[in-house]
Order: structure tokens, then C-alpha cells, then sequence
């Protein structure tokens, strides 16, 4: 029973870890798809956390504070496109250029208007945050053995950006396979100029997918501000868009795949904070970090080719030029 | 006319540098204006704390060293056409390999300490260097995502072995013990003091010489030898490469071999020349602001130097700036760095038309006269 529980809250916690990375998983699979490089998913995703969280603190509202996340977050994709897209610029250094500017930026912000050495009031008032919600009987359901637990932890008590998150992955799969949006966003990252010549818009599709990752980066960083955790702190982010990134590699661009991938990486971030320190049969005391960095391992053992193989969309990195 | 803007040479090097500066200064100017301060007190205040005393320029030459560094290994991986992020990855790797001479051999005497010290650093930096490399040019792995990978990977592993294998005994933070005096960069003012100059105690060191001596060596390399040609053909059209007869493959291993050298000698700057042990996260983003630099000096060794000096003088101001003025704190330098990539990196093109435009209509009006 003891090591049941402590399943069922290792998962949840897998869950919660998940939701952020598979937001910014798929926001980059819409961009990268397009052709669009995304490694701006960690800046979109930590100018949203800053912008969420400010401005619930100040309005006390937390759906103010997605809608400002998502502002933020739409406003850095069109700085992208606009720098990648309409000017053709490197898309590696916009994005780098996004990432060091926002984490700048966010703790620079927060001094001057709150005065907190680079941190957002705390986020405690009521419905400042998105809290967990709670699914009827799941208190009482507690109590019922097996299922009961699995009930009251695993399906009820999250945020409702966490099943956002997870209603987010057949909705993709199905505007990426099943929509003419879908069909054509995956030919112009493949073979832009047959879109052209079939008198659709390169750069105009490219915008469009830009600013869906924009979106869902939004959500992202306003679920680590205000879902996740009640405020914004330097560098809140910690790397989570790029690990995003590499489970979007993991699954191959893929929607279902990416989920996989990004609930993998997830566990073993629940796991490693669930083993600190504890001495396993056979094996002994796992180092964090080992377990930590296992996701960026598999990465580039798979972008090796070792372990499966990842071929990204044939036009990525390329910005398009009409010929004149 | 083109369809993409030609420039002539001098402004291509320096006037499109130079405006998209100006552009990121005047933005930066108006993001200071918006936290409530005033922007020409700020360039003031960060002018004299960077260049204002001998203590000042000691320090900003002490932040130009490891920009230095930085800063050519991007650029020498660019000329080979590749984008190196993971220089701050190899700068931890290569830190490592110093940090480690020292503390083995602190009982050797400097002169046999030092160039063991500078080759484990860049054989660190190389190493993590390595593996992208060869990924890339045996099993085309995207050279970006692996050295981003590498990065985390090169962090989790210090981490590792400051938490459990190098940290002192009975000591809380994640450090190794000191270095023995042996095994020290010598300090620019006592090198100044040998020859009658006095000069204020700062962590400015011989690693500075070492720096503009690898600026130096790249120069040559790059374009005064033919592996250098090798490289930027290779770079610059991989398919008349290999009609020439130039292995691609090689040339990326090659080049992101010297690049990660190049980033693997931060070390000798900031642990053996100033923190005088091994500790965690000593890179400190040195490795990103280096993309900056190589962007806005060209690639080219010169401009890489007075790009790093810039640098160097906004790290070191930007401190200054911090303790007069309460409502900006450091975090607004990594601001500015992030607008100068993006004006002289993502955004280079905006400018370069109107640019091309106003130079021909100077060079039209000069060929009338």
C-alpha cells in the first residue's frame, strides 16, 4: 500500500512536471513544422511567466494574468517573425536574442515596479492563481482503496491548465493531420516553394504558426507563474523550453509522440526528486544530476541516430525568398 | 541593384555594426526611461565605472578577457559555417581541466604549472566540443540542438562532481579548495609593479595577454593558412568544397575542436586568474554573451577584441550602475546584451537597405565632383 501511494504521487507529480513542457513541446511543433526554429520557447515561455504574474499581483485576477502571458508571449513570436520571416534574419540568433533579453528583462522589471530584488509579490489573494480543482467525491474517494486514490490524485486535484495541456494533444493531431491548415502548414516546412507555387502564402502560413506557438507559450509560462508556483522568480524557467524542444525531437514532431516524450522526461524529473538521497537495492544512492540529465542524453543519443531516428522538416532554418 | 543590399567593405565592418549598436543603445535607453530613471545619467555613470579609474579598467579588461575567449570560438565556428551555442558548456569543461592541474600539481613551481594549465583547458574545451562535432559531421545531428544538449549535460556533470567529488571537506557551498599560490595567474599589477608601474589590485591577469595572443593566432589561422581557407570555403559553400577536394566532415571536427579550445581557456581568466578555485557555475553566461560579441565584431578577430571590450565595459558599468541607482540592477546589462544580438544578429538586414542607400548616394555625389 506504502508503495502504491507513493506511485500514484510520483505520476501525479509527473503530471504537474509535464504540463509546462508539453504547452511548450507543442507550441514548438507548430513552429518548427512551419520551418520556424523555435528555440525561443524558453524567453515566450518567461516573459509570459513574468507578465502572468505581475499582473495578477497587481489586478488580482489570474485570467487578467493569462490574458497579459499570452500578450507577452504573441508579442515576442511577432518580434520573431518579423525579425526571421519578413527579414530573413538568422533564426538561431533571434531566438538566443529573445532568451537573454526576456530573462533580463523580467528580473529588471520587477525591481523597478515592485521593488523586490527581481521578483513578483507573492501570490496569495484568492484567485490570483489557478488552483487545483477538485473533482466531486474525491475526498472521499480517498479513502477507497485502489482506484479511490488514483481518483482523488492522478485524475482530480490540478489546474485546469493541466487538462488544458492534455485536451491540447488530440486537438493538434487533429489540425496537423486532419485540417487544410494542418496539411499546408506541413508542406511549408517541407517544400516551401510547391506552397507557393500553389498560390498559398509562405510567409503568411509561417506567421500563423509562429504566433499558435506564441499562444501556447503563453499558457506555458502563465501555468509556472501562477498554476505552478504563486509568483515569478529569476529565471524561473530553468532551461524547461529547451527540454521542451528536445522532447519535441524525441517525438519526432509528432503530437502523440512529444506527449510521450515530455511525460518520460517529466517522470524522470518527479523520479530523481523523489530519489534524492535515497540508496537503492543493488545499485546505492543515484546522483540527482545522473537522473536529471538523462533527457538531454537520450536527445542526442537519438539525434545520433542511435535509438530511433529523427529527421526534422526538410525546410527548417531556411527563411523563404520569393523568387523575383 | 541586388536584391539583398551590398555594401561597401567599410561600412559593412563598420558603419552597419556601429548603427545596429546605436539602435540597441537607444532602446535600452528607453527601457532605463521606463523604470523611472534617467538614460544619460545611466551611459554616465556606466562610462565612468567602466573606464572612469585604473580600478575600473582593470575590471572591465578582466570581463573583456573572457568575452575574448568566448567570443572567438563562436566566431572561428562561424567561419566554418557552424553555430556553436555550446561555448559555455566547453568553457565549464575546459575549467574543469585547468582547475584540476591546479589542484593536482600546486606543488610544481608556476612555469611548469602554467602551460599544463592552459592545455588542459583547452583540451576540456575541445573534448566537449568533440562530440557535437562528430555528430554532426558523421551522423548530421544539428550542431545548435547537441551543443544546447551539451551544455545542460556539461552543467549536470560539474554539478555532479563540486556536490560529491571536489567540494572541500566540511564546507556547505559547492567549491573545491584552493589553489596553491604556485598555481596562480600572475596578477596584472604585480607584473606592472616588476616594471616600476603601479597599478590598482584588480582581478585583471596574464590570461588578458593570453586572450589577445589567441585573437592573434586565429587572425593568422584563418586567413593566413590553408587549413584556414579550408575552413571558410568549407563555410562558406560545402559543395565547392568538396569539389576542391576538402573534406567537409574534417573541417567541422576541425573547427569546433579549435572553437572549443578557444572557449576551454575561460578558466585560466576567471579561476586560475581571480577566484583561484573551481566553483559551480563559474562560466556565468560567458558563453552566450560570446555569441554577442562574435556577432557584433564580424567574426573577425579585431572586432571581436573592441566587441569584448564593450562587453567587458557593460558588465563592469553595469555593476556600478546598479549600486547608484536603485531602481535598475545588473539583470538590465543581460537586457542590453540581449538587444545587441538582436540588432547586429536577427535584425542586421533591417537596417542594411536604407544604409546601402545612403552610402551610394554619397558615393554618387563624390564621383560628380
Amino acid at each position: 500500500m506504502e508503495t502504491y501511494t507513493l506511485i500514484v504521487l510520483t505520476l501525479a507529480a509527473t503530471l504537474r512536471v509535464a504540463t509546462p513542457l508539453l504547452l511548450a513541446a507543442l507550441a514548438g511543433m507548430f513552429s518548427e513544422r512551419s520551418g520556424v526554429i523555435d528555440l525561443g520557447l524558453e524567453g515566450k515561455m518567461l516573459g509570459a511567466a513574468f507578465a502572468a504574474a505581475a499582473v495578477s499581483a497587481v489586478t488580482g485576477s489570474a485570467w487578467l494574468g493569462l490574458a497579459a502571458g499570452v500578450a507577452t508571449a504573441l508579442t515576442l513570436a511577432l518580434l520573431l517573425g518579423y525579425a526571421c520571416i519578413t527579414h530573413r534574419g538568422n533564426q538561431v540568433v533571434a531566438a538566443m536574442a529573445v532568451n537573454i533579453m526576456v530573462a533580463g528583462l523580467g528580473p529588471t522589471l520587477a525591481l523597478a515596479w515592485f521593488g523586490l530584488g527581481g521578483q513578483t509579490p507573492q501570490l496569495d489573494g484568492a484567485g490570483q492563481r489557478f488552483r487545483e480543482l477538485v473533482w466531486p467525491w474525491a475526498q472521499q474517494a480517498r479513502d477507497v482503496a485502489l482506484p479511490g486514490l488514483l481518483y482523488a490524485e492522478l485524475l482530480s486535484g490540478h489546474s485546469l491548465i493541466v487538462y488544458f495541456a492534455a485536451g491540447l494533444v488530440p486537438a493538434s493531431a487533429w489540425v496537423l493531420y486532419r485540417t487544410r491548415f494542418g496539411l499546408r502548414l506541413r508542406a511549408v516546412g517541407e517544400n516551401p516553394l510547391a506552397v507557393d507555387t500553389a498560390g498559398i502564402s509562405v510567409n503568411g502560413l509561417r506567421y500563423q504558426a509562429v504566433l499558435i506557438s506564441g499562444l501556447l507559450c503563453g499558457v506555458a509560462g502563465t501555468y509556472l507563474s501562477t498554476a505552478a508556483s504563486a509568483g515569478f522568480v529569476r529565471d524561473m524557467t530553468a532551461g524547461k523550453g529547451y527540454l521542451a524542444l528536445a522532447a519535441l525531437i524525441f517525438g519526432k514532431w509528432k503530437p502523440w509522440p512529444t506527449l510521450g516524450a515530455c511525460l518520460l522526461f517529466a517522470f524522470t524529473d518527479a523520479l530523481a526528486t523523489r530519489l534524492q538521497g535515497v540508496a537503492l537495492p543493488l545499485v546505492g544512492v543515484i546522483p540527482v544530476q545522473f537522473i536529471l540529465a538523462l533527457p538531454y542524453a537520450l536527445t542526442v543519443l537519438l539525434l545520433a541516430g542511435f535509438v530511433g531516428k529523427a529527421v526534422a522538416p526538410r525546410a527548417i532554418g531556411t527563411p523563404y525568398a520569393k523568387e523575383k | 541593384m541586388s536584391a539583398t543590399a551590398k555594401l561597401p567593405r567599410w561600412a559593412e565592418l563598420g558603419l552597419l555594426p556601429l548603427v545596429n549598436l546605436l539602435a540597441a543603445l537607444v532602446l535600452s535607453g528607453v527601457i532605463v526611461k521606463i523604470l523611472g530613471e534617467s538614460p544619460w545619467a545611466a551611459l554616465k555613470l556606466m562610462s565612468a565605472g567602466a573606464f572612469g579609474s585604473q580600478e575600473a579598467v582593470g575590471y572591465t579588461l578582466y570581463y573583456t578577457t573572457n568575452f575574448i575567449f568566448t567570443g572567438l570560438a563562436v566566431a572561428v565556428a562561424y567561419h566554418a559555417g557552424l553555430f556553436n551555442i555550446g561555448a559555455e558548456g566547453q568553457a565549464y569543461i575546459g575549467g574543469l581541466g585547468t582547475g584540476l592541474v591546479c589542484l593536482w600539481l600546486g606543488a610544481w613551481p608556476f612555469w611548469a604549472v602554467f602551460p599544463l594549465a592552459v592545455l588542459a583547458g583547452a583540451l576540456g574545451g575541445a573534448a566537449w566540443a568533440f562530440i557535437p562535432a562528430w555528430l554532426q559531421a558523421r551522423r548530421g545531428s544539428h550542431i545548435v540542438i547537441t551543443t544546447i544538449m551539451f551544455n545542460f549535460l556539461a552543467s549536470a556533470l560539474m554539478t555532479y562532481l563540486l556536490v560529491n567529488v571536489l567540494i572541500r571537506p566540511g564546507q556547505q557551498s559547492p567549491e573545491s579548495r584552493e589553489f596553491s599560490a604556485h598555481a596562480v595567474m600572475p596578477a596584472a599589477h604585480e607584473l606592472l609593479a616588476k616594471v616600476g608601474v603601479t597599478f590598482t589590485a584588480t582581478p585583471l591577469n596574464l590570461a588578458f595577454l593570453l586572450a589577445l595572443l589567441a585573437a592573434a593566432f586565429v587572425s593568422v589561422f584563418i586567413w593566413r593558412t590553408r587549413w584556414g581557407y579550408a575552413l571558410r570555403v568549407a563555410g562558406q559553400s560545402p559543395d565547392a568544397a568538396v569539389y576542391a577536394g576538402i573534406l567537409p566532415p574534417r573541417i567541422i571536427i576541425g573547427a569546433m575542436l579549435l572553437s572549443g579550445a578557444l572557449a576551454g581557456c575561460l578558466g585560466l581568466n576567471e579561476l586560475m586568474g581571480s577566484q583561484h578555485r573551481i566553483l559551480i557555475d563559474f562560466p556565468g553566461g560567458a558563453g552566450f554573451v560570446g555569441i554577442a560579441v562574435a556577432l557584433m565584431g564580424r567574426n573577425r578577430p579585431l572586432g571581436v577584441i573592441l566587441a569584448a571590450v564593450l562587453f567587458g565595459a557593460l558588465a563592469q558599468g553595469g555593476s556600478q550602475l546598479s549600486f547608484d541607482m536603485p531602481k535598475v540592477n545588473r539583470d538590465m546589462v543581460v537586457v542590453i546584451q540581449g538587444l545587441v544580438i538582436l540588432f547586429c544578429g536577427a535584425l542586421e538586414n533591417v537596417f542594411r537597405a536604407p544604409l546601402a542607400r545612403v552610402v551610394a548616394m554619397f558615393g554618387n555625389r563624390g564621383g560628380e565632383e
